[in-house]
């Protein structure tokens, strides 16, 4: 049994937020790569950099009685979110927040997703930007439950809702060999939080961007980085429910912790260009006739072993 | 944040929903005010709990809180639904064929 | 100290979020205020070492608010610029029964004779409302699961206007639903 991380003092937080930093401008510049690649040229890795620049210099793009709060709320409250999310997951002995009740705090966070997008959508006063809202909207009803019931195995399996105590309890097995539905599912549900590949028609071409159609400057930055940090705080958190926390050979455990998140956050931004997009009003009866049905049996099959076992 | 501090919140907040709910026309807004009323209960109930009884049983009732404002809020949506593609309107005041 | 400082913070917000709902000119904002005041109260009660309600509070209401949105949109056709949506009727009786509403209650809170605590906190309040839930309170568990699925039950007969008479022929044999939207599964 290994020890249960120990909460750190918040000094540490700035500490936390870099490697959140350091994973969301790996994720753009691979990103980056890919892009350039499936467009034919050589590499194009520096053109994250490039487009930071360039919307650092832009000027706002202002609408026609715009709900300015609430579009601004909107826009920075995804990196919030990430932010938040991060603070539960241990960095191997260490964590920044160790709340008893952590799986449900970030199942509480990533439902903040619901506003924020829709909020970013609404607050332009655009037709597209809102439609783009909608379709997230649409996706979010689809996909929340089979995420909730998804986190609900790694905690029933630990019988606990400690971050900590369910990492210590992969000691012999990692959960994602015992419970690969729920994996998936927590992936998918991670995959929309970040309106990321097929959850993307929010942000559609055919709606001219969607959600960020008026978005530009600052504000745009932030909505994209704060995409990135969603995909990173969600591979982070996968680590501690599903991969096993820090356990692993040689390297000492905080290592193993950011490997891990590292490699699922570049197969997360590598299946952009490999997964189609899911139609919102197609992925209604997809979510609720095959994921729901498919993450609860998975938590009977959890609940059973644990009891049996 | 005494027993007292804690339940005086809790006043303001059930007596502004109050408010809301009594004076507000459209069916939804009159939801609002009625979770308003819920949200002052979850308080008072969690600070009694806290002040006065911490048994584990206590903490059952706020679940049940919960349960009723997740139907109030189910079952609102679905009557406000209907009216609406009944008689094109949203104003509890087109609904008032019961009243005597 | 901290701890009382940050709860009056927070039933500040609570209060004005919540009075902010019926004083905004915009929908969204008026539902968003009131996700506001459920976060902060959620947060109280995060305060008062009841760790999973106060989360849930949280969970819940920020997705029923952001459905609320949609509906009061829906429902009143808005666009995010501000308009006079003060509609109201019998103000003039609201306002003095609520206001003597709260001087009650606030009397009540300030001066009933509240009694002194009697026992103390289980050490893990969430384990303990867990086990109580699945033992003693077995029997309430399962009414307020039989509530839920009456309601689901009951919100979609309420909602929806196409009946399976609609959807499969009135002899109910045709082969495939005739939906005005096809769905993901191909039934």
């Amino acid at each position: 049994m290994a020890e249960t991380p120990v909460a750190v003092s918040g000094g540490w937080a700035p500490v936390a937020a870099g490697l959140l930093g350091t994973l969301v401008v790996a994720a753009a510049l691979l990103d980056g790569a890919l892009a350039g690649r499936a467009a034919g040229a050589r590499s194009r890795m520096g053109r994250p950099v490039g487009e930071v620049a360039r919307l650092l210099r832009q000027r706002r793009r202002t609408t026609v009685a715009a709900d300015r709060l609430l579009w601004r709320v909107g826009g920075a409250g995804l990196l919030g979110m990430a932010l938040m999310i991060v603070t539960v997951v241990p960095l191997g002995r260490w964590t920044l927040f160790d709340l008893a009740v952590g799986v449900v705090w970030v199942n509480a966070l990533d439902v903040l997703a619901w506003a924020f997008v829709w909020l970013t959508g609404w607050g332009a006063n655009s037709a597209y930007a809102m439609i783009g809202g909608y379709r997230f909207l649409a996706h979010g009803l689809a996909y929340e439950l089979p995420l909730m019931f998804a986190l609900v195995a790694p905690a029933v399996a630990a019988s606990s809702l400690r971050v900590g105590e369910v990492a210590a309890a992969q000691q012999g097995l990692w959960f994602v060999v015992w419970m690969p539905v729920a994996f998936v599912v927590y992936c998918l549900g991670v995959v929309a939080i970040a309106v990321w590949g097929p959850f993307s028609p929010a942000l559609g071409r055919d709606v001219a961007g969607g959600v960020t159609a008026e978005l530009s400057g600052v504000d745009r930055l932030l909505f994209l980085a704060g995409r990135y940090a969603l995909l990173a705080a969600g591979a982070a958190f996968a680590v501690p429910m599903f991969l096993g926390g820090g356990g692993g050979p040689l390297l000492p455990a905080w290592a193993w912790v950011l490997v891990k998140a590292t490699v699922l956050l570049a197969g997360l931004v590598w299946l952009r260009r490999r997964v189609p997009a899911l139609r919102p009003d197609m992925f209604m009866e997809v979510g609720w006739l095959v994921l729901l049905p498919a993450v609860l049996l998975q938590d009977l099959l959890v609940a059973v072993i644990v009891i049996g076992g | 944040m005494t027993v007292r501090t804690v339940l005086l919140v809790a006043a303001a907040l059930i007596s502004v929903g109050l408010y809301g709910a009594l004076s507000q026309q459209v069916v939804v807004m009159v939801m609002m005010g009625l979770e308003l009323m819920l949200n002052g209960l979850i308080l008072a109930v969690a600070g009694l709990w806290w002040f006065c009884a911490p048994d584990p049983s206590g903490q059952v009732l706020l679940l049940v809180i919960l349960a009723a404002m997740t139907v109030e809020m189910a079952m609102g949506f679905a009557v406000a639904t209907s009216l609406h593609r009944i008689r094109r309107s949203d104003l509890t005041d087109t609904a008032a064929d019961l009243s005597g | 100290m901290l701890a009382h400082l940050v709860f009056w913070g927070l039933a500040v917000v609570a209060v004005l979020a919540g009075v902010a709902v019926f004083v905004v000119n915009s929908m969204a904002r008026a539902s968003y205020s009131l996700a506001l005041s459920f976060i902060a109260v959620g947060l109280q009660v995060l305060l008062l070492q009841q760790l999973y309600v106060g989360v849930l509070v949280i969970l819940m209401m920020v997705m029923e608010m952001a459905i609320m949105a949609v509906y009061m949109n829906m429902f009143m056709g808005m666009n995010p610029a501000m308009m006079s949506m003060n509609m109201v009727h019998g103000a003039r009786h609201a306002l003095p029964v609520s206001v003597g509403v709260f001087l009650l209650l606030a009397a009540g809170a300030l001066f009933a004779p509240w009694p002194s605590r009697r026992g103390s906190p289980p050490a893990d309040v969430t384990a303990a409302l867990g086990t109580e839930l699945m033992g003693p309170k077995m029997l309430t568990m399962a009414t307020v699961g039989v509530v839920m699925a009456a309601t689901i039950v009951s919100g979609v007969v309420l909602a929806a206007h196409r009946t399976r008479y609609d959807r499969l022929g009135d002899d109910l044999r045709r082969p495939r639903a005739a939906d005005p939207q096809p769905g993901g599964v191909s039934r």
